[in-house]
């Protein structure tokens, strides 16, 4: 037996042990594995879970092991994966800190910050958010005011941080301040803080579609100690563009599917709500819009599948993220758009008699949707970089 | 990897793209175009193309061909888009051989791929009736005298016809029109009595023909594949037509994306480069999402052909519907970036967008192939 095969069968094996029965079941959100030391788990086996991969480090496979990571090669990975999706297992921890944190402090912190909170991150112990946007400082991102004054032993942090997907719930918060007034992006730098800090309150928002993802996050006299401080002082926009790439293609895949498919597919409802004519949906413009809409969405799998197969190959798609959120973003919008033209008045429930909750899903899901080409720089903001870095377009 | 071509693809690439740009330029079309040329391609370029192994680029090797399969095919389409290459190439190396291959007798095989293969015969493919494509539609009626056929009837849209030396007709045996049980395939010679071939000058300088079939008597052995039986394989053969198509069309849209681009950061107006205006440099940006996404799509689709996947006529639907819809934005905004200059025939973009229209026509337009995608989904 190669190498490969016999890990194949070990960890077959292994997970056939760990992973616990009710982790191999269709995961409703209230049982997201988020973590972190406020974390309840409604159901025991989501920490079980969590516990049995990080125990190997597999929560984030192809770290180094020597912080915690699985250390395991790409080859190797590759086959987890594929056993873990062979037993329909839920991923054991949902993360900022694995998808987003981690990667940019395993390029541009130092030894003893990664120790430290690679390990936590890996564990689910520590849950993350994001500190970016600015009530000033949106797509002008590097437009940023927070202020981290050097006191010496420690910063001293003042300012307003907004978007701060559920600061609420977090623990920590990985944020972008001014440490220089007299250059833009030259001025920023990248600092961890701890939300038990005394001066750090979050604030949720309420969102159009009635939720709350995300906060306000007020930072007043916060004292931050200077090992904090990941990267050099005032080179911090260079982690913070790393660490957007990963947004945006986490962003671009998000949501794709889901709605319309909780209701069984597009088709199927477009074909209740106006009959058939053979088995053709019996309104000819809802039947070629809905053609025309999953035509893209499989034209754009197909785009993020050669993306992948090209990386591969060692040529990437020159900044593939930002036309992956461009283009994902959009087409999700343009969904939830047709879904509401496919189900008429059903659609346009809030809440209560009238309504299943599938129905009352779409609704909401439709009003977060419109937040897609927002977050994580707008549409507009990709397709500056776009002209700018792939297609050479100069600057006036 | 069907998304990242072999070496051997990538060599051929690089001889099509040499051979193209320097041997059948744009300027070639053009020659042509203003020569008022009898065939609407040049021989000694099609004697060129022969030499390379494209004429033959589907059949076999021991037919004499150089059997590069789909991807082959596609991947010459593709450059030979770029500069508007005008030869008998998508008619005769792809839709013709490609029903011979598909359809026909070994004794059909063994005369006439060699030929093919040798650019001494010429084919074109006569089914379109109405200003639509829609082959199931197919009411032209080929009635049995005896052992014989009698075709009567109006064949337009008929590309090359015009310069063809054989013609494969698709006419209705029995059924009716949007039956697709019912049609059969006629392989006629263009000198058979009762055939009048029209030449039709269409706007991109390339040619087509209507054709009228006046009580035409042909013999049995003139059938390709089996009486009333033919829709299937005139079916393959159609998507692999639509995906050497969109590849063509890819091709033809990089140049214009390509040319537009330059020109944007070239053009100045308001003491500025014009591409740095926000307003063009987003509409660019969405062009080159455009391109990028139509690239995967064409080669997704002549994966399909190449490892002949189940879910062919969905990816050849997919590709065309989207090359035609992209080629039609690609080709107006190259037009309108280009402003006043865009609209002189001293540039090239009109006639990238003549040639895209057509191609949008050809085969089934962007409606014909939402339509069909949506009744292979069920819907």
């Amino acid at each position: 037996m190669s190498e490969l095969e016999t890990f194949r069968a070990e960890t077959r094996a292994w997970l056939e042990e760990n992973c616990p029965a009710s982790m191999r079941t269709p995961m409703p959100e209230r049982e997201m594995p988020w973590g972190g030391r406020n974390a309840s788990y409604p159901n025991p086996d989501t920490k079980t879970w969590m516990d049995n991969m990080a125990s190997r480090g597999w929560t984030a496979p192809t770290w180094p092991a020597e912080y915690g990571g699985g250390g395991l090669s790409k080859e190797e990975n590759k086959i987890l994966q594929e056993e873990l999706a062979r037993i329909k297992a839920r991923p054991a921890l949902t993360s900022f800190g694995l998808w987003m944190l981690g990667p940019a402090l395993l390029e541009f912190a130092g030894e003893e910050q990664k120790k430290k909170y690679i390990g936590e991150i890996v564990r689910g112990e520590i849950r993350w958010c994001q500190g970016y946007s600015e009530p000033g400082a949106g797509s002008d991102l590097a437009g940023l005011q927070t202020k981290a004054e050097d006191k010496g032993d420690h910063y001293l942090v003042n300012g307003q941080k907004v978007w701060t997907s559920y600061a609420d719930q977090c623990d920590w918060i990985f944020c972008l301040v001014r440490t220089d007034n007299s250059v833009k992006h030259g001025g920023i730098s990248f600092l961890l803080i701890d939300m038990d800090d005394p001066g750090v309150e979050a604030r949720p928002i309420k969102l159009i579609s009635g939720s709350s993802p995300f906060c306000e996050t007020f930072l007043t006299d916060v004292k931050v100690p200077k090992e904090n401080l990941v990267g050099e002082l005032n080179k911090g926009w260079t982690i913070a563009k790393r660490l957007l790439e990963h947004e945006r293609s986490m962003i671009s895949g998000m949501g794709m599917g889901a709605g319309a498919a909780s209701m069984g597919g597009m088709e199927a409802v477009a074909k209740e709500n106006f009959g058939t004519d053979g088995d053709r949906i019996a309104d000819p413009a809802i039947r070629s819009a809905i053609a025309a809409h999953k035509m893209d969405q499989q034209a754009f799998g197909l785009t993020m599948k050669r993306a992948g197969e090209e990386a591969k190959a060692g040529h990437g798609m020159g900044a593939a993220a930002s036309m992956f959120k461009y283009y994902g973003t959009e087409v999700n919008k343009r969904r939830f758009e047709l879904l509401l033209d496919v189900m008429g008045s059903q659609a346009l429930g809030w809440e209560g008699d009238g309504f299943d909750s599938k129905e009352l899903a779409v609704t909401r899901s439709w009003l977060r949707s419109k937040g897609n080409s927002i977050e994580g720089g707008t549409s507009e903001v990709q397709l500056n970089v776009i002209a700018k870095r792939v297609l050479g377009l100069p600057t006036a | 990897m069907a998304f990242v071509l072999s070496e051997e693809q990538i060599m051929l690439r690089d001889m099509a793209k040499q051979f193209f740009s320097e041997q059948v330029p744009v300027t070639n079309l053009r020659q042509l175009r203003d020569d008022g040329s009898e065939d609407g391609f040049d021989r000694d370029v099609w004697k060129q193309i022969v030499e390379l192994g494209f004429a033959g680029i589907l059949i076999p090797e021991e037919m004499g061909g150089t059997g590069f399969g789909p991807m082959g095919v596609g991947i010459v389409m593709q450059e030979a888009g770029r500069t508007l290459a005008a030869s008998p190439l998508y008619s005769t190396a792809v839709l013709g051989a490609g029903m011979i291959m598909a359809a026909g007798s070994e004794k059909q095989k063994k005369d006439l791929l060699p030929q093919i293969a040798a650019g001494e015969l010429l084919l074109a493919l006569a089914m379109d009736e109405t200003n639509h494509h829609n082959p199931a539609n197919i009411a032209m009626a080929a009635t049995r005298d005896g052992d014989d056929f009698v075709l009567s009837g109006e064949k337009k849209f008929v590309i090359d016809g015009h310069i063809a030396n054989k013609l494969i007709v698709a006419a209705r045996t029995s059924g009716k029109a949007g039956d697709p049980k019912g049609i059969s395939a006629f392989l006629i010679d263009v000198d058979t009595p009762g055939v009048t071939i029209t030449r039709t000058h269409m706007v991109d300088t390339r040619n087509a023909a209507n054709i009228s079939f006046d009580g035409v008597k042909v013999q049995s052995d003139t059938l390709l594949g089996s009486a009333d039986g033919a829709y299937p394989e005139l079916e393959n053969v159609l998507d692999m037509g639509r995906v050497c198509l969109s590849a063509e069309m890819l091709g033809g849209i990089e140049t214009v994306f390509d040319t537009t681009l330059t020109y944007l950061k070239e053009r100045k107006q308001f003491d500025a480069i014009i591409g740095t205006f926000q307003a063009l440099q987003h509409r660019a940006a969405e062009m080159f999402c455009e391109v990028e996404i139509c690239q995967s799509v064409v080669l997704d689709a002549l994966s399909a052909l190449e490892e002949r996947r189940n879910d062919i006529p969905r990816a050849a639907s997919l590709a065309k519907a989207r090359l035609s819809d992209a080629s039609r934005l690609i080709t107006n905004e190259g037009i309108q970036m280009h402003g006043g200059i865009g609209m002189t025939d001293a540039v090239d973009m009109g006639l990238f967008l003549k040639r895209a229209r057509v191609q949008a026509q050809m085969l089934g337009d962007a409606n014909f192939h939402r339509s069909r995608y949506a009744d292979l989904g069920g819907y």
